[in-house]
């Protein structure tokens, strides 16, 4: 018998929570902040579906109602991609060490 | 167009450059590197999906449109956002991820055969699930990170709303999704679907009312946990590994970052999302403390205190982001070490409104991560110091967690000030702190008060030093 793909799925999702646990266990507290950024802005990796859903039309029906919500959901997305990231980078640009010279 | 197989591969690569992304948080010098990866991880996740689509009609204009609003709004965010506003945003930020999830079930729900899951009225079974676990747990973090926004804002207040039969009422509406997600399974209903939807939107607002404000970083946290996971129901119905791989990591992130800050508190997970923290013990304790002596001081006391000290632990909390005082405060220590004197910041784990608040505000005003450490590190080091200037903390600071197991903050790890030889307290009046709770260390013999805004007060001491 044949193995049904949702398993192989929802074992690269178990596999996945593990190694997050073990990854986000071993960020340092100070960088919690930029950790919660980063998250968001990868998160929103959901703009693949948006995208497939926003070009599913063909060139009579680029706006239906499904077609539509992805165009929304790619907007929502993509302020998520920019701004988390670049807001991380802000961040972290911050984080400096000691100067030896003082 | 790229075959289904090459792009699954590209999808797991980008998902491994998320973890990569994470992993880079480790340590500060890595961690801009680890940034990069996830950029990267983002770029190849687009591309491969508009190279598998390959359909270049006129609506890739209009999808090209739309992507580019939102990166322009969001790079505008990003570089105007105060570094004191972090909290609302990733607030807000969570409640764009929750909407996204929401609107690309809806459209998956609407066109099921752009997904390849089946027709409308014929969506196959464990995607239909999948489908509504998305949506459920996206419009949940949608108007959950919402209330959680306003509360941070100011525009609705932090102190927990809360009525009676709340919790039966909340508990009544969990049934009700987990019942409409089967019957909208069973049937393939259309209203069904729009109807989890609402109430799973109330649900969320439901939840996050009755919490207060300085439980922000447990809810903050939780909704970053939540978000995860709404978009791995979402790759689950999409069959794309890099969203399920991503959906698991910030699942996990969130609920250790939720653990952290119940631990900080030494709260049950389950206590602050019941919420209405010292409600019921405000009352009681807040009237027959007013008459204790206090001893306080200005500006010039305070200079003279530090000058003659060789070492000093500052101790910053939500009122230091409140007051903007961490330029003014780095001003300060710049004066202190001039003068040979050993500075170090000590951070409770739930200083501030959402995990690693203050780190980020400190390396804001230049302050090197090296001299900032975490309450583990430096909780021995107050017996040995001179001065401890808190500013803008409170309950962290209370000794009675340690001392007083009626107190409703017994337990919760403190920072140890009280052993120093002497404490300096920023603050603008003796009114409690969030827990409701007197602090103890206000009447300590050692204990000096500043009573005046923190930014203000620290200027002028740098003047006096």
């Amino acid at each position: 018998m044949e193995i049904d793909p949702f398993i192989f799925r929802l074992s690269i999702f178990i596999l996945s929570i593990f190694i997050g646990y073990y990854v986000v266990w071993s960020v340092t507290p100070s960088l919690h902040t930029p950790l919660m950024s980063v998250t968001n802005a990868i998160s929103s990796v959901i703009i693949v579906g948006a995208i497939i859903a926003g070009l599913a039309g063909n060139s009579d029906t680029i706006f239906n109602t499904s077609s539509i919500f992805g165009f929304l959901a790619i907007s929502l997305a993509a302020i998520n991609i920019f701004g988390g990231f670049l807001v991380t980078q802000r961040m972290l640009a911050m984080y400096k060490k000691k100067k030896k010279d003082k | 167009m790229l075959s289904a197989n090459l792009s699954a591969v590209f999808y797991l690569i980008s998902g491994v450059l998320f973890i990569l992304a994470l992993r880079g948080l480790s340590s500060p010098e890595t961690s801009r590197q680890g940034n990069f990866f996830g950029i990267l991880g983002m770029i190849i996740a687009v591309t491969v999906t508009f190279l598998s689509i390959g359909n270049f009609s006129t609506g890739l204009i209009v999808v090209l449109i739309f992507l580019l609003i939102g990166g322009l709004i969001g790079a505008f965010i990003a570089y105007k956002i105060p570094m004191t506003a972090m909290p609302e945003l990733v607030a807000g930020f969570h409640s764009l991820v929750g909407l996204a999830a929401v609107f690309v079930a809806i459209a998956a729900f609407l066109n099921p055969e752009a997904f390849n899951l089946g027709s409308p009225g014929n969506i196959k079974l464990g995607s239909l699930i999948e489908m509504s676990i998305g949506a459920a747990v996206g419009a949940i973090t949608f108007s959950g990170s919402i209330i959680a926004f306003l509360k941070l804002q100011g525009i609705m207040s932090g102190s927990p709303i809360t009525f009676k039969g709340q919790h039966p009422l909340n508990a009544l509406i969990l049934i009700s999704i987990i019942i409409i997600t089967y019957l909208l399974c069973s049937t393939q209903s259309s209203n069904l679907f729009w109807i989890l939807l609402a109430i799973s939107f109330l649900i969320g607002f439901l939840l996050i009312i009755p919490i207060g404000g300085a439980d922000m970083p447990v809810v903050i946290s939780m909704l970053n946990s939540y978000s995860g996971w709404a978009a791995a129901g979402i790759g689950f119905t999409l069959e794309n590994t890099a969203l399920i791989i991503t959906g698991a990591l910030v699942g996990s992130s969130g609920a250790i970052l939720s653990y952290i800050m119940c631990k900080g508190m030494n709260r049950s997970f389950f206590n602050v999302i019941l919420g209405g923290f010292g409600a019921t013990e405000q009352s009681a304790s807040a009237q027959n403390k007013e008459q204790k002596p206090v001893k306080s001081g200005n500006a010039d006391d305070a200079a003279f205190l530090m000058k003659n000290a060789s070492s000093v632990i500052i101790v910053p909390g939500y009122g230091m982001a409140v007051a903007q005082a961490q330029h003014a405060l780095r001003e300060m220590v710049d004066t202190l070490k001039k003068n040979d004197i050993k500075v170090s910041y000590a951070i409770h784990p739930v200083a501030g409104r959402m995990p690693g608040h203050m780190n980020v505000l400190l390396a804001e005003a230049n302050v090197p991560y090296d001299e900032v450490f975490e309450l583990e590190e430096i909780n021995n080091d107050f017996a040995n110091a001179d001065v401890a200037f808190v500013i803008g903390a409170n309950d962290v600071t209370n000794p009675v967690a340690k001392t007083d197991p009626q107190s409703p903050i017994y337990g919760m790890p403190v920072l140890d000030v009280e052993k120093c030889k002497s404490v300096l307290f920023v603050k603008r009046s003796l009114s409690p702190g969030y827990a409701g709770i007197d602090n103890d260390l206000f009447y300590k013999e050692n204990t000096l008060m500043l009573f005046a805004d923190a930014k203000k007060m620290t200027e002028d001491i740098t003047k006096n030093l």
